[in-house]
């Protein structure tokens, strides 16, 4: 079943001005894992922004759930570079931020608060930040603060997950071991996600499906099925399969860049 | 030892430096025999104030009632106005030259307008302390307000938040270190509102006191006051720094290292 589909999609942030992305078109699986990969600057942010519904298409068409997406989509977890935790809030505080927010939850803090906070402390142990819930994020080391802030994308159980080079900023040990983390995540309770990156290897390590997109205006180029076994671990991004993967789509990006 | 020394002399610099030049005061007036009613010793204002302890509180109380009520309705007027120029564009656009150009114009222009209209006394000195301190509040909530990362909208927005749902969780909290800023700002220049209303146009409150002194040659009293207004100032901003590292610890934790 298709839940997320983009039909020729084409957007100018300024009328008339130049194009961020043109004629985009793609579909996701319910509970597919996609990444979206390419140069900086080709508009991945942009595809974000219009999934989410924060920017509308200047032509084309985006579906969500078989519904023509118009204005800010609720029920959407986003994750950013930045973890953009809010400094005045405990981890637990931030987690539970979107409960406060989206319906039913937020409707039924007042009785179920109790119940909201033990979901969330569940989560947060989930993720490896046991013992941090009542800590300030800058009492957080970049990596725990990048694990709450995944914890506050999907405290609600949003359908769609919407990551844009959420490890960007981490080191590589971190970075790896954050990529299991959301890889057992989602195993265990799939969820569908994108997820913007220019880590290759990120990429193939966690997408089911990887679109490479040109530099500006962003195109599709490449769409990429990537049939590794899961769960897929690290030890398995040394072997031959993996690497073969990387090296395909290190040649599509190879070639942009000589254009 | 020396190290202990270091420590202490940071520690009580201000008071030092206020004894130092108490002491060189004192002593270039006695020294030179400078006249008393042109510029009085410390001791001559401490006895002044001493004598005349009575009439300074009570003008004292005057100056300190009308700042704090001009300070109260410039704190209100100018967080709704921040709320209001912060949050929308459109407001921002309109609003923003009309008021940069009021606040140049220097206050004690207003205080003759203000006498026709409220009579000479307590109101135009609100009035006076409202109007000069409220532009520094206004315009620290809407730089909180405005400066708000796109990235936590966006994360606000995606979860279906209202703009008044952003402002509440967000926005506001945000924004509270710099209103706390501005508080410290305000309330200092709201002092030197409503001292400016008095000494034109009153007949109570340290303002008036002062020039009443000053045409009787009495420059011991000018100074006494000119201190009592300068103590008073002193404890209210110390009182709001205070309230600011009380209410907005997560902002002064003396690291930038986090991304906010």
């Amino acid at each position: 079943m298709e839940f997320v589909t983009f039909e020729k999609v084409s957007l100018a942030y300024e009328e008339g001005g130049p194009l961020a992305i043109r004629d985009v078109s793609l579909s996701v699986r319910k509970n597919e894992f996609i990444a979206v990969v390419g140069p900086s600057g080709c508009g991945k942010s942009t595809l974000m922004k219009l999934v989410s519904g924060l920017s509308n298409p200047t032509s084309g068409y985006v579906y969500l759930n078989g519904r023509e997406i118009s204005g800010p989509q609720k029920c959407i977890g986003m994750a950013f570079q930045a973890s953009n935790l809010l400094p005045w809030r405990t981890t637990l505080q931030n987690v539970m931020l979107p409960l406060e927010i989206v319906q039913p939850y937020r409707s039924q803090m007042r009785k179920k608060r109790k119940e909201f906070e033990e979901m969330a402390r569940a989560l947060i142990a989930r993720v490896g930040l046991a013992g941090w819930e009542d800590k300030y994020p800058w009492e957080l080391s970049g990596g725990m603060q990048q694990r709450a802030s995944i914890c506050r994308a999907l405290i609600h159980k949003p359908e769609l997950l919407m990551l844009d080079e959420p490890f960007g900023a981490l080191d590589a040990f971190t970075r790896e071991e954050l990529w299991c983390m959301l890889q057992d995540l989602w195993r265990e309770q799939p969820f569908t996600v994108v997820l913007v990156t220019h880590d290759l290897r990120e990429a193939v390590f966690l997408a089911d499906t990887v679109y490479v997109m040109s530099k500006g205006p962003g195109e599709i180029l490449v769409r990429r099925e990537v049939d590794l076994p899961r769960p897929r671990t690290l030890e398995d991004t040394y072997t031959e399969g993996f690497a073969s993967q990387v090296h395909v789509l290190r040649d599509h990006i190879g070639a942009i860049r000589k254009h | 030892m020396a190290f202990n020394r270091r420590k202490f002399m940071i520690r009580n610099a201000s008071w030092m430096l206020i004894v130092v030049l108490l002491l060189l005061w004192e002593i270039l007036c006695v020294g030179l025999e400078v006249p008393e009613y042109l510029f009085p010793a410390p001791t001559a204002v401490w006895s002044a104030g001493i004598d005349r302890w009575e009439p300074i509180m009570m003008h004292a109380w005057q100056t300190f009632f009308t700042t704090l009520v001009g300070f109260a309705i410039a704190v209100v007027v100018g967080v709704v106005l921040g709320i209001a120029v912060g949050t929308y564009p459109i407001v921002y656009k309109a609003l923003y030259p009309l008021l940069v150009g009021f606040n140049s114009i220097p206050k004690v222009a207003f205080v003759p307008v203000l006498v026709v209209w409220f009579g000479i006394g307590t109101v135009p000195a609100i009035l006076t302390a409202f109007l000069i301190s409220f532009f520094p509040v206004l315009v620290n909530v809407a730089t909180g307000l405005a400066t708000l990362e796109p990235e936590l909208e966006d994360v606000m927005r995606s979860l279906g938040a209202s703009k008044l749902d952003i402002l509440r969780k967000v926005g506001l909290p945000r924004a509270l270190p710099y209103f706390f800023a501005s508080l410290k700002v305000a309330i200092t220049l709201a002092f030197v509102g409503s001292v400016i209303s008095e000494t034109v146009a009153s007949n109570m409150g340290i303002g008036y006191l002062m020039m009443a002194a000053s045409s009787s040659m009495d420059m011991a009293l000018v100074f006494a006051g000119l201190i009592v207004i300068g103590v008073m100032g002193v404890v209210m901003y110390e009182l709001f720094a205070w309230m600011e590292k009380r209410f907005t610890r997560w902002a002064n934790r003396g690291s930038n290292s986090v991304a906010v």
